[in-house]
């Protein structure tokens, strides 16, 4: 393998090769085939039931915990498959955070216990560092002046808006290197959304950002890439500006200008 | 149109007064129950009733070594059944996937509904035939009593956790045990209390499995493997008994039951209590 092929691999963080996915009987992927780049934000588009979700659960082992789903393909992460014999797929989650439709903080946990649960659980014992990490992570998502006086207050306590940024610090403190969004502003107010958006494109500085949505705007708005899926196969994939200015498929251009979904 | 109104506030009227005195009728047992309880037994209650050990005939004595021995096997019974029962229940919550969850839920419906007495006379065979009439045995009756109990509202309770709690802990990369252990189970954990002093409620007030593995006791503990003292039983040994005293202890007894399983709820509901509910 010559250098330069290897140097343009390397910057891709995910490569999904024949992706297929079921729930039971029903097949959710179709062979998905897609690269997606390092530190970059990708969206992911289509109507409602198409597989995105599902799509980005594959990547961090998730859909597997659904009695019944099952997945056949590779999912290349950082050039090693996921679904590699000897691999442990708690080992995966920990280095790709997921945050999902409707904040779920741990609602019997304080606010820094949400945020540090993962350390602790993951065995990280000096409490200095697990306070380091829990101020860092939450001053990455703006929450830190909003909650540094009340972090034994309950994650619940919180509004919709601060609870997604909380899961996001959540998700944070346990240093990923990807972040997974699962519609994560569908659940949030207009204010709100426009926080977290804002938030994603400074965490894609050192993250790499798959989102998923189904506001067209927001992909527009937000990601470098869009993918766009339907029926659980992948019709187009491209930079977002190409995409949404100049799609090559006509039924990506159906979706795009409100034709059906 | 209006007779239509009046007739649709008649119907509302009598369908109040049809369900208020339903609760008006359930109640009355109850209540005459506790009052009868209330008044017999407060007779019964002076300082000898708390500290001294049952009586023989016409003496002065109380039922301590009753509390003492069953607060002991109450003990020992929680300590066999509650683990068991906690366990099964996180089993069929969270492995309801695996093919023995459907066996175990159905068995351990059959055994919630089994006669203590048939329970009772299990632990006879298995264990207070070869060691004899004891604490133990009484003991392990009572805990495979309370197991279904607690194994079904553990499962309960943690089923109400949502799955979005286990899975943003399974994202996190927190290994599955785990999650169950720090996460789920501090979700369902008022469940599972109120589960458990159901148990205690239930095998507290049982006299008929202690009464074939544990036999009668009218003195002090002595040992885990010998018989013990337990109110009980003694409501219905004293009860039925011609003395006069011992009928007075057999109403006292019931009180204190009742004020015990009483306080054991009220106690445990305070500690359990949540910082943030």
């Amino acid at each position: 393998m010559n250098r330069q092929k290897l140097e343009a691999e390397l910057s891709y963080k995910f490569e999904i090769e024949n992706l297929n996915a079921w729930f039971g009987s029903k097949q959710v992927l179709k062979n998905i085939n897609m690269k997606i780049k390092e530190k970059a934000i990708t969206a992911i588009i289509g109507p409602s039931g198409c597989g995105k979700t599902t799509l980005i659960r594959c990547l961090n082992r998730m859909h597997e915990t659904v009695p019944d789903a099952k997945v056949t393909g590779r999912v290349l992460f950082n050039g090693v498959d996921v679904y590699g014999r000897d691999i442990d797929p708690v080992q995966i989650r920990r280095k790709i955070g997921m945050i999902f439709q409707k904040p779920n903080p741990f609602p019997m946990m304080s606010i820094y216990d949400n945020v540090a649960i993962g350390l602790k659980l993951n065995g990280v014992k000096d409490k200095r560092k697990v306070d380091s990490i829990v101020e860092k992570s939450l001053r990455m998502v703006g929450l830190w002046d909003e909650v540094k006086d009340e972090l034994n207050k309950s994650g619940a306590s919180l509004s919709g808006g601060q609870q997604q940024r909380l899961c996001i610090a959540r998700a944070l403190a346990v240093e990923p290197e990807v972040l997974l969004m699962d519609e994560p502003t569908s659940a949030l107010d207009p204010i709100s959304s426009a926080k977290i958006e804002l938030l994603i494109r400074e965490l894609a500085e050192d993250y790499t950002i798959i989102i998923v949505t189904h506001n067209m705007q927001q992909a527009a708005r937000v990601s470098d890439y869009t993918a766009f899926l339907y029926l659980g196969e992948l019709i187009e994939y491209g930079p977002t500006r190409q995409i949404f200015e100049n799609p090559k498929n006509e039924l990506t251009e159906k979706y795009l200008t409100g034709g059906f979904g | 149109m209006m007779d239509n109104y009046r007739i649709r506030k008649i119907k509302d009227r009598l369908m109040r007064i049809l369900l208020w005195s339903s609760l008006i009728i359930a109640m009355i047992p109850l209540f005459s129950i506790l009052l009868d309880v209330f008044i017999n037994g407060a007779r019964a209650i002076n300082i000898d009733f708390f500290l001294l050990p049952t009586p023989t005939v016409g003496e002065k004595g109380g039922i301590a070594n009753a509390i003492q021995g069953t607060l002991i096997t109450l003990g020992l019974a929680s300590i066999i059944g509650v683990p068991i029962g906690i366990m099964s229940g996180i089993f069929l919550s969270e492995y309801h996937d695996s093919k023995l969850s459907q066996p175990v839920r159905f068995i351990n419906d059959v055994l919630s509904g089994f006669p203590s007495i048939v329970v009772g006379i299990f632990g006879y065979v298995l264990i207070a035939s070869v060691i004899g009439f004891s604490v133990i045995a009484a003991a392990f009756s009572l805990a495979i009593i309370m197991i279904p109990i607690v194994t079904r509202t553990t499962e309960e309770s943690l089923r109400m956790v949502p799955v979005a709690i286990r899975e943003a802990a399974l994202a996190l990369g927190i290994r599955r045990w785990k999650t169950i252990i720090f996460i789920v189970l501090k979700g369902g954990r008022k469940g599972i209390v109120t589960g458990v002093l159901l148990a205690l409620a239930r095998i507290a007030g049982e006299s008929a499995p202690v009464l074939v593995t544990m036999g009668y006791w009218r003195w002090w503990f002595s040992g885990l493997n010998r018989p013990a003292s337990n109110l009980a039983l003694n409501i219905y040994l004293f009860a039925i008994s011609p003395f006069e005293n011992w009928r007075t202890l057999a109403w006292g007894s019931a009180l204190f039951l009742i004020l015990m399983i009483l306080g054991i709820s009220i106690l445990i509901r305070v500690l359990t209590r949540g910082k943030y509910e």
